[in-house]
């Protein structure tokens, strides 16, 4: 497998405070993500996987601390700067967040015109092919997205995500409300395109399967801070009772075996 | 509109931006340079173009000075040369990048038996009177199903009331202050204002008779019969008929109303019903506070400006104008009311998956709404005129 995964740190979050009211969610968090990487980020309901995607894209400002993308902090930019960050990255939002508007291959389109400005039929050709690497069929490109599956749906939504061919990539649960045929595909997609373009990937998930499938490194959130950060196997063998129950619960050793089968048969 | 050409996936550690460019060499075509989004459309061009030259007949092609690519320039080199033989490539190509090998692949791949898709186009005429068909059709439709709807809430209505344990008080009592209290305060200053108006329209017309004193007359007769009503309903048409269409509306989108089918609940019992009681409530209070409030503008045009003192002003009240007058510009109110929620809330389960939608229905109800209205009140002017109220 090639990668051009290196020690290039393209987002860093330094003491990263967030409170709702009382609620206090995280607690002077750190984190860093790498080129290259896939980052799954794991962590039980409530513990601000969301939040934390949501501040590191700047959708959310947080109480304190500070978030740094590609070495600028994204909040303290004019506006044009930040505009020219924000399209180097890609986010797909958990319900996919497609403009219910627009017919599939005009929202991917959307960033194509608007940011490289290309003219709309060009612009509408490339989202045609970006549909179909993100496993869409051709006719889906002319349909809504209330007339289409949930899966169907989030595949547009990366497509879209996938648009200006972004370096750093946010996925907040791309595998949820997927078939499990549907999400393998996904992880090979994910896989093939890290690979194939270079992207750096932040993937909030609970799909164990996915974890195992495509990770590099694993973030768990809990206590509300990132309570390790490091490799599947150096994760697992943390001593922490919510991270024992996670990986070693029967869902979490099923997905172990699988790998496990799946690196035997290669 | 130009714009600075896009950073493509490296942008950050982008070596000098080339612009890929095609060389035909006779038996093979030399793609070089910096295949990527930001040259996508002279790219695209330019792969039109010697498309075209040939006819659709395709060549070998050569990667070795391919710098920079990304999906889009990937895209074009498989419509280049054609995805399959861009696959063989990216195998047999010696000195390429793992990772553009990884991403040709990909590309190719999809874009292998691929085809457009296919767009249905219609004659112009045709579509002319199709819509115009749709629209008389849809006009039915609509009156059908306000008619069907207007049936089930005083369907739902009649199994409802006489059984107290089901009164849904609390969202009623929500729905009153939402729909009364809340509009009071724009009601009395809009009719005060349409109020004081009026009573300088009656000045001006009546002075040249001498009859200025009849200004008193016209503003109590005009409000207490018409004004009131009209102007309250026709501001909670706006205010509050989009308010339950958007509410509903985004309900309906949410899934939420079918989450109350499943739950075995009645949409209806649950949404429409405080809200529509909660209007007929709402309007005649706020009919009357407009009435009062137009003819105290009256009073103040007739005090300040007329000379006619409000002790006078009220005296005329009383020895001119009949209760009559009062009962039927009240007496319109429920019925207003009761148009203007049931077409806010039917408007509201209209909605169908798109946010576009909801703003479509919104405009809807509140046109439907004062159409409906004043359409009522001069059919019932007609009326109280023959019988002579």
């Amino acid at each position: 497998m090639v990668t051009v995964r290196s020690d290039e740190t393209l987002v860093e979050v330094r003491a990263l405070t967030n409170r709702f009211g009382t609620h206090l969610v995280h607690d002077e968090l750190d984190l860093d993500i790498r080129r290259g990487e896939i980052l799954g980020v794991v962590g039980g309901s409530g513990t601000g996987k969301s939040v934390l995607l949501r501040s590191i894209v700047g959708l959310h400002e947080p109480t304190d601390g500070e978030i740094r993308v590609f070495g600028k902090g994204l909040r303290a930019l004019p506006p044009f700067e930040r505009s020219r960050l924000e399209q180097r990255f890609g986010v797909l939002f958990q319900g996919g967040a497609l403009f219910t508007s627009l017919n599939l291959q005009e929202n991917v389109a959307v960033p194509l015109i608007e940011h490289a400005g290309l003219k709309r039929p060009l612009a509408e050709h490339l989202a045609q092919m970006k549909l179909a690497l993100a496993g869409l069929p051709p006719e889906a490109a002319l349909k809504y997205p209330a007339e289409l599956s949930g899966g169907m749906v989030k595949r547009a939504a990366l497509a879209r995500a996938l648009a200006l061919d972004p370096e750093i990539l946010f996925l907040d649960e791309p595998t949820a409300g997927l078939d499990p045929i549907g999400a393998a595909a996904f992880d090979r997609l994910l896989k093939t395109l890290r690979d194939a373009l270079g992207l750096t990937v932040f993937m909030v998930t609970h799909d164990l399967d996915t974890l195992y499938a495509t990770c590099d490194r694993v973030a768990v959130l809990s206590q509300k801070k990132v309570l390790v950060a490091d490799r599947l196997e150096a994760v697992e063998t943390t001593d922490d009772a919510w991270i024992q129950d996670y990986f070693h619960g029967p869902r979490g050793r099923a997905a172990a075996r699988a790998t496990t089968a799946r690196s035997q048969e290669q | 509109m130009t714009q600075p050409p896009h950073p493509g996936p490296h942008g950050s550690l982008a070596a000098p931006d080339v612009r890929g460019d095609v060389i035909d060499h006779g038996e093979h075509l030399s793609i070089r340079g910096d295949w990527v989004l930001g040259h996508y459309a002279r790219l695209k061009a330019d792969t039109d173009r010697f498309l075209a030259d040939r006819q659709g007949q395709r060549k070998a092609g050569d990667l070795s000075e391919l710098g920079r690519v990304d999906t889009a320039g990937a895209a074009l080199i498989a419509e280049l040369l054609g995805p399959d033989a861009l696959a063989q490539l990216a195998d047999q190509a010696p000195d390429l990048a793992e990772e553009k090998r990884a991403l040709l692949h990909a590309v190719a791949a999809t874009l292998a038996n691929r085809s457009e898709p296919q767009r249905s186009t219609t004659n112009p005429i045709v579509a002319i009177l199709m819509a115009a068909g749709q629209r008389t059709e849809q006009l039915f439709e609509l009156l059908r199903l306000l008619l069907g709807f207007i049936g089930q809430t005083l369907a739902a209505l009649a199994y409802n009331l006489p059984r107290p344990s089901r009164w849904r008080v609390t969202s009623f009592v929500a729905a009153v202050q939402d729909t009364g209290l809340n509009a009071l305060p724009i009601v009395a200053l809009l009719t005060f204002l349409v109020g004081a108006v009026v009573a300088f329209l009656g000045a001006t017309v009546l002075e040249d008779f001498g009859a200025t004193i009849y200004t008193v007359n016209l503003v109590a007769f005009s409000f207490l019969r018409e004004f009131g009503v009209l102007l309250a309903a026709i501001l909670l048409a706006g205010r509050t008929a989009s308010s339950f269409t958007a509410h509903i509306g985004a309900m309906k989108v949410n899934e939420e109303l079918d989450a109350i089918r499943t739950l075995g609940l009645n949409p209806i019992d649950l949404l429409v019903l405080p809200r529509v009681l909660a209007m007929m409530v709402s309007l005649p209070i706020l009919t009357f506070v407009g009435m009062i409030s137009g003819m105290v503008g009256g009073a103040a045009v007739c005090a300040l400006a007329l000379d006619i003192s409000p002790s006078q002003f009220i005296a005329i009240l009383e020895r001119d104008i009949a209760l009559k007058h009062l009962l039927v510009g009240l007496g319109k109110a429920p019925i207003f009311a009761f148009l203007i929620a049931v077409i806010g809330c039917l408007e509201g389960f209209k909605v169908s998956g798109s946010a576009q939608s909801v703003g479509e229905h919104t405009t809807s109800s509140v046109v439907q709404s004062i159409f409906m209205v004043i359409l009522l009140d001069s059919i019932a002017a007609l009326l109280f005129m023959e019988m002579g109220w």
